[in-house]
């Protein structure tokens, strides 16, 4: 298992690097929940293709393992919110894949009935709180979510998605600040996929991002997030510490996106070498795949009812977005305000 | 030589104050830096130090006087050797005005709005909100506002925007406070004085300087059900956070297909106080009135505020509410019912007349007065309409008033450019042309930044005979 560096800071770390190797019947849930993720990727990638989604559509592929992880040690009542490469995590917090699809074809049977998009989806009900389209503002939002569960004392965290790009943003640090102060229950997850958009993290980002906290006092860990198991103990404990009222943390997610920034994304600015590097050693449902073949025996062939379940799922939610009628145009009139009540 | 000690100015806009205490007793030697005496106005208590070295010589003004003006001699102090008897007469003359008090006179007496009809009786209509987006003039919501006016109390627009939010908070454990200030300091201008004590700092929330961080934090909160008002220390300071008042508050409704609402009030000083430069006197009216999603409101009285207050609290959308430095400290007569509630989208016929309309909001509302009385000595009688809300507006009122005036001048303290007044141009153009009998006027600052020197900045803002001269100007007298 990978090794859990920790932070440089004052804070001391509530991680502990010893977890044992889960029972086979949650290996097999992790796998399956990545494996939808990646399946349903590549089907909107294809839609994309074929002009059936339309704007920007920014896939999670590469990434699966580190919302697989942490959404499996959640509790009911924590939420989730992130930026924009969201579909992943709409899935992850057991949001229908019919109506994500259907968002990104713009469909009134989507989350938002076609009034979002890819970018802009939610779902009060799975506590998923978006999809937002403004580099950094997860950040703030999802601090608010956290002073939300400390004000009704719900004992819930709020699990705050940033990618490596957002948290150079200053509202980021602005909110560490006043999570720190407040001892909010927050955990800060950096998803380091090595580019802000099409900017290397060298390129953009001074030091490391597991010590963004440090200067706050929030202790911080750097993760291998193509390794799901990692993800999930470093993710426990991480939430634990938060949810015992000890304030903020905050978690980098080292991983690689293995697609363009968006479907659009020529590429140009990282070598082919460098793409298939990662692939081969950093598939995190290639790595899983692995140890459940080590640890309990399975061959190829055992893996393939997942594959078949998946493509099912998948296929009927992109018929789905397909066939929904595209929403009526009196919705372009409604949702605008909430009426008020007399 | 002895000296005046003056009454000192405490903030821009202060005009005048309470000599509460007097530390120091005539005779008694002080040395620059040492506190003389205490003063108080209705937003802060403030040490008055010595400035020079020497004797209290004369108290003018005892302890305990109310109402002092700024600039008046409060004390005479002597240097070493110098008696009481030494002073020459005319340094203990008191109450005289200052030589440069030039804070705004617009502190005035106890103003009245009860003088006027309410307008139009208004309407129940389903979708309202839909219609407004369609761009359809519709009768304001119904409001029997004379019913309220029977029982009033005189109160500071300031002491309404506290009472306001207290009913509320009472009355919802959900409604908070948050910004910079608001808590321990009582409030940069003492909006929230008490509200800590009242409600706890759960409830009454000091922030860092940071409003992107803490307008983004209050938004996230308000998608979970609480129920956040978020000052800010001056609408300028909302620049930082426009983002999330615009790209979070305003759009998630809509991109979220209905599911997530926001229930959120951005309330803060908007516009110029005095001589406070040009970052810090902006109007942010059209900025925030461009965005579909947001309400935005803007009051002028006591009773707009407190009413205007308890709605967009209670209000399930995001509403930005726009106050004004200088009215603050201003009394009018406001309801004392606490169901008194203004709904947002009507606007009120302050002074009815027959030759022209004067539409304006916010403080500008007191300068149509000013130009009402005026015109009405020249034999032109003028209807001033107070907006209340920027939006949605009310535009059947205006349009109502247009209609029997058939002249309308739109007063702001904004620029003109791509501003209300704009809209209400196009709006009458739109709706009402046939009745014109003169082109639609605007009355707005200069287009330049606001600049810092006396006499300029009264240059750049709309002036009451800037208002009566256009109005003039119209009905041709």
């Amino acid at each position: 298992m990978a090794s859990v560096k920790k932070a440089k800071s004052d804070a001391s770390s509530a991680i502990s690097n010893t977890s044992k190797i889960p029972e086979a019947a949650e290996l097999k849930q992790l796998y399956r929940n990545m494996l939808l993720i990646r399946r349903f990727e590549e089907k909107a990638g294809q839609l994309y293709g074929m002009g059936l989604i339309g704007g920007f559509c920014h896939l999670y592929i590469g990434q699966e393992a580190i919302v697989t992880g942490i959404q499996s040690v959640q509790e009911p009542q924590d939420t989730v919110i992130t930026t924009y490469r969201d579909h992943g995590h709409m899935l992850a917090c057991g949001m229908d894949a019919k109506g994500v699809m259907a968002e990104l074809t713009g469909r009134e049977g989507g989350y938002s009935r076609g009034k979002g998009g890819s970018m802009h989806m939610f779902s009060s009900e799975a506590k998923f709180y978006g999809g937002h389209g403004i580099v950094g503002a997860s950040a703030s939002l999802g601090t608010g979510l956290a002073f939300a569960h400390q004000y009704q004392g719900d004992k819930g965290v709020a699990v705050v998605y940033s990618g490596d790009g957002a948290s150079n943003q200053g509202q980021f640090f602005e909110c560490m600040n006043m999570a720190a102060l407040w001892k909010l229950p927050v955990l800060y997850i950096i998803e380091n996929n090595q580019y802000g958009m099409g900017t290397s993290t060298k390129r953009h980002a001074a030091g490391e991002f597991y010590q963004r906290g440090a200067s706050f006092g929030i202790p911080g860990e750097k993760v291998d997030g193509s390794d799901v198991l990692t993800v999930q103990n470093v993710a426990r404990q991480a939430l634990d510490y938060v949810r015992s009222g000890n304030g903020p943390y905050v978690l980098e997610m080292s991983t690689y996106r293995f697609r363009g920034h968006s479907m659009s994304d020529p590429g140009k600015y990282r070598s082919k070498e460098e793409l298939e590097k990662a692939k081969a050693e950093r598939d995190p449902i290639e790595k899983l795949k692995a140890l459940m073949m080590k640890e309990l025996g399975m061959s190829e062939e055992d893996f393939n009812p997942f594959e078949k379940e998946i493509k099912a799922i998948v296929n009927e939610s992109a018929e789905f977005a397909q066939q929904s009628p595209e929403p009526h145009p009196d919705e372009l009139w409604t949702d605008i305000l909430k009426p008020v009540e007399a | 030589m002895a000296t005046q000690i003056l009454m000192p100015a405490l903030s821009p806009t202060m005009t005048e104050g309470k000599l509460s205490k007097w530390t120091k007793n005539e005779g008694d030697k002080v040395k620059p830096g040492e506190v003389i005496a205490e003063i108080e106005t209705d937003k802060a208590t403030m040490e008055v130090e010595a400035v020079d070295a020497g004797v209290i010589g004369k108290i003018l003004v005892p302890a305990g006087t109310e109402g002092v003006q700024v600039n008046t001699p409060i004390a005479v102090l002597l240097e070493d050797g110098e008696q009481a008897a030494d002073i020459p007469n005319a340094l203990f003359a008191c109450g005289r005005p200052g030589l440069s008090a030039d804070a705004p006179k617009e502190a005035a007496p106890v103003q009245t709005t009860a003088t006027a009809s309410a307008g139009s009786a208004g309407a129940h209509i389903t979708n309202r909100d839909i219609l407004y987006a369609q761009g359809k003039v519709i009768e304001p919501p119904v409001f029997d506002e004379n019913s309220y006016t029977q029982n009033t109390v005189t109160m500071t627009v300031r002491e309404a925007l506290r009472a306001g939010m207290s009913e509320e908070m009472r009355k919802d454990e959900s409604v908070y406070l948050m910004g910079e200030e608001v808590a321990q300091y009582q409030g940069a201008y003492k909006i929230s004085q008490g509200m800590l004590d009242e409600f706890g700092p759960k409830r009454v929330i000091d922030t860092p300087i940071t409003e992107h961080g803490f307008a983004g934090l209050a938004v996230g909160s308000a998608f979970r059900g609480l129920k956040p008002i978020v000052e800010f220390m001056t609408m300028n300071f909302a620049m930082q956070a426009i983002d999330h008042i615009i790209n979070s508050a305003a759009k998630t409704l809509y991109m979220a297909g209905g599911q997530l609402g926001c229930p959120i009030v951005f309330r803060g000083p908007n516009g110029a106080a005095a001589r406070v430069g040009a970052q810090h006197s902006q109007c942010y009216a059209s900025w925030y009135g461009h965005i579909p999603g947001l309400k935005v409101v803007a009051p002028w009285s006591a009773a707009d505020a407190k009413g205007l207050m308890k709605a967009a609290i209670k209000d399930p959308n995001p509403v930005v509410f726009l106050e004004n430095e200088i009215m603050y400290g201003q009394s009018f007569e406001c309801p004392s019912n606490d169901d008194f509630v203004v709904p947002i989208g009507r606007a009120r016929v302050e002074r009815e007349g027959t030759d022209v309309t004067l539409v304006a909001f916010s403080i500008m509302v007191g300068k149509a007065m000013q130009a009402a009385e005026k015109l009405a000595e020249a034999g032109i009688s003028a209807e001033v309409i107070n907006l209340r809300s920027i939006r949605p507006l009310d535009t059947w009122t205006i349009l109502e008033s247009v209609k029997k005036t058939n002249r309308i001048v739109s007063v702001e303290e904004g620029w003109l450019y791509a501003g209300i007044g704009a809209e209400i141009a196009a709006l009458v153009n739109e709706h009402a042309f046939d009745y014109l009998d003169a082109p639609v006027a605007r009355v707005g600052a200069k287009d330049v930044p606001l600049p810092y020197a006396n006499n300029l900045e009264k240059l750049a803002l709309p002036q009451v005979d800037d208002i009566v001269n256009k109005a003039r100007e119209l009905v041709n007298k």
